[in-house]
């Protein structure tokens, strides 16, 4: 299958890079790994006539930590993720979560950035940064803003993103030192995307949950932060009706469709399962920490 | 339109050998393998990234390459599985483990097996039977059942470490 023709322009900023897509309205498309980019591309679904590769550009790459923030730069890969060390110490949900992503072949390639900016509701890493609480830098025209996850995604493909912007960090509060943690995914086969998943973040204090995060994948048009039941567990124990309760909650937001990976009430049911799983093994994870 | 797209200037470094070529931007890189360059042992299976068949390495990382503009690739060395030999042209460890334990049936998805073990292999030099089975999921073989493809890793692997491997093929 062949792309159709597009011009290829590599910039040497970033400023050039969004000056590059502003020049070029809505024919123009920012190029990050293209394994979201270039299959749609092959088959003509997407069709940009000209791409700016972020490649090479350095300011988009690195890991770092300052003042309890974890900045990670949009091109850093999920190879790159899985085998920081700085993210297994302070942020180990984003390796858990890397590898449940594609094959190791794509994890070379796909980065972060175009992950949580695609919009793809099937994409993993957005309900994991909505449960984080992350935000996202987004550099246009007019300079840098910041936007927190949880108000990023308003549909499939649709997101906070203006045209001439381009994703450049996500950044994170560095999670308290013994926070609980889990992404769980149920998916058919290695590099589907998930049948329904779930992320949790939450944290301890007398022997109670203190915060509690939770977060959906591909069970609606977006990805979800569940709110509701995100609160049902904040000052409890976390017991088992505690979580019954929390899984009923999420369930009830999520409106999936029906597709390959089973009927809407089945994929509903998962989502449930998949918050009970994942509560269940971040209370454990807080708890042995 | 594509009449108009200027082809533009790529230098790979494919198996030691630079090669220049111009090219339109959305040639694949496994075209400019296997069309502009003729190394036709990169295979094209599903040609939508899932099966592997055209995986090689860029810059020392696995990468599928019917995902990959050859422009990206531009100023990266590849290496492709005519490069997988040993300098004197005998077989590396891992081609001969997949020729002694029969890792292969029709063939067809053994180039992408075999350059995607080169690179596990190099990032875990003794990996369990789980890792190896992890580390080649994003490759798809239709006839061995994977059985002989693992066992032909763990042969290499073996060998690798300066041990003996006592399976036999099945």
């Amino acid at each position: 299958m062949i792309p159709g023709s597009f011009t290829y322009y590599r910039p040497s900023s970033i400023e050039d890079a969004v000056k590059f897509l502003i020049d070029h309205g809505d024919e123009a498309r920012p190029l990050a790994g293209g394994h979201s980019l270039i299959p749609m591309m092959k088959l003509r679904m997407a069709a940009p006539t000209h791409l700016v590769d972020l490649r090479g550009l350095s300011a988009l790459t690195g890991i770092g930590e300052v003042d309890g923030t974890i900045t990670i730069g949009a091109m850093v890969t999920q190879a790159q993720l899985q085998a920081s060390h700085l993210l297994t110490a302070k942020l180990p949900i984003l390796r858990e979560t890397s590898a449940l992503i594609a094959d190791p072949q794509v994890r070379s390639v796909g980065t972060l950035g175009g992950n949580v900016a695609n919009g793809d509701p099937g994409n993993d890493m957005p309900a994991v940064m909505m449960a984080l609480d992350a935000s996202y830098v987004l550099t246009g025209g007019a300079g840098e803003r910041r936007i927190e996850a949880r108000t990023f995604y308003n549909g499939a493909y649709d997101t906070a993103l203006q045209a001439g912007e381009i994703l450049t960090a996500v950044s994170v509060a560095t999670p308290p030192r013994h926070h609980g943690y889990a992404y769980e995914k149920l998916k058919r086969k290695i590099g589907d995307y998930a049948t329904a998943a779930a992320a949790v973040i939450l944290t301890l204090g007398d022997g109670k949950v203190a915060s509690c995060a939770i977060a959906l994948t591909n069970v609606a048009d977006r990805p979800l932060f569940a709110e509701e039941a995100s609160a049902l567990v904040v000052g409890t124990a976390c017991n088992a009706a505690t979580i019954k309760q929390a899984a009923e909650a999420a369930t009830a937001i999520t409106d999936p469709s029906g597709d390959g990976r089973g009927p809407a009430e089945y994929r509903r049911a998962m989502a449930g399962v998949m918050v009970a799983r994942a509560l269940r093994s971040a209370l454990s994870r807080a708890q042995g920490a | 339109m594509s009449e108009e797209i200027e082809k533009i200037p790529v230098t790979i470094t494919v198996n030691g050998k630079k090669m220049q070529r111009f090219v339109e931007p959305r040639m694949l890189l496994v075209h400019f393998i296997r069309d502009e360059i003729s190394l036709t042992g990169t295979h094209i299976g599903c040609d939508t990234s899932h099966c592997g068949a055209c995986t090689v390495d860029l810059d020392g990382l696995s990468v599928k390459s019917c995902t990959m503009f050859a422009v990206q690739a531009d100023g990266c060395a590849v290496k492709t599985v005519e490069g997988l030999a040993n300098a004197d042209g005998t077989l590396s460890a891992l081609q001969e483990g997949f020729r002694m334990m029969h890792g292969l049936q029709c063939g067809f998805c053994t180039p992408g097996m075999l350059m995607r073990a080169s690179v596990l292999l190099r990032e875990n030099p003794d990996p369990t039977e789980d890792e190896i089975r992890y580390g080649i999921a994003g490759n798809l073989c239709r006839c061995t059942g994977y059985q002989n493809i693992v066992k032909a890793i763990q042969y290499a692997a073996a060998k690798m470490n300066g041990r003996d491997f006592q399976e036999a093929a099945e």
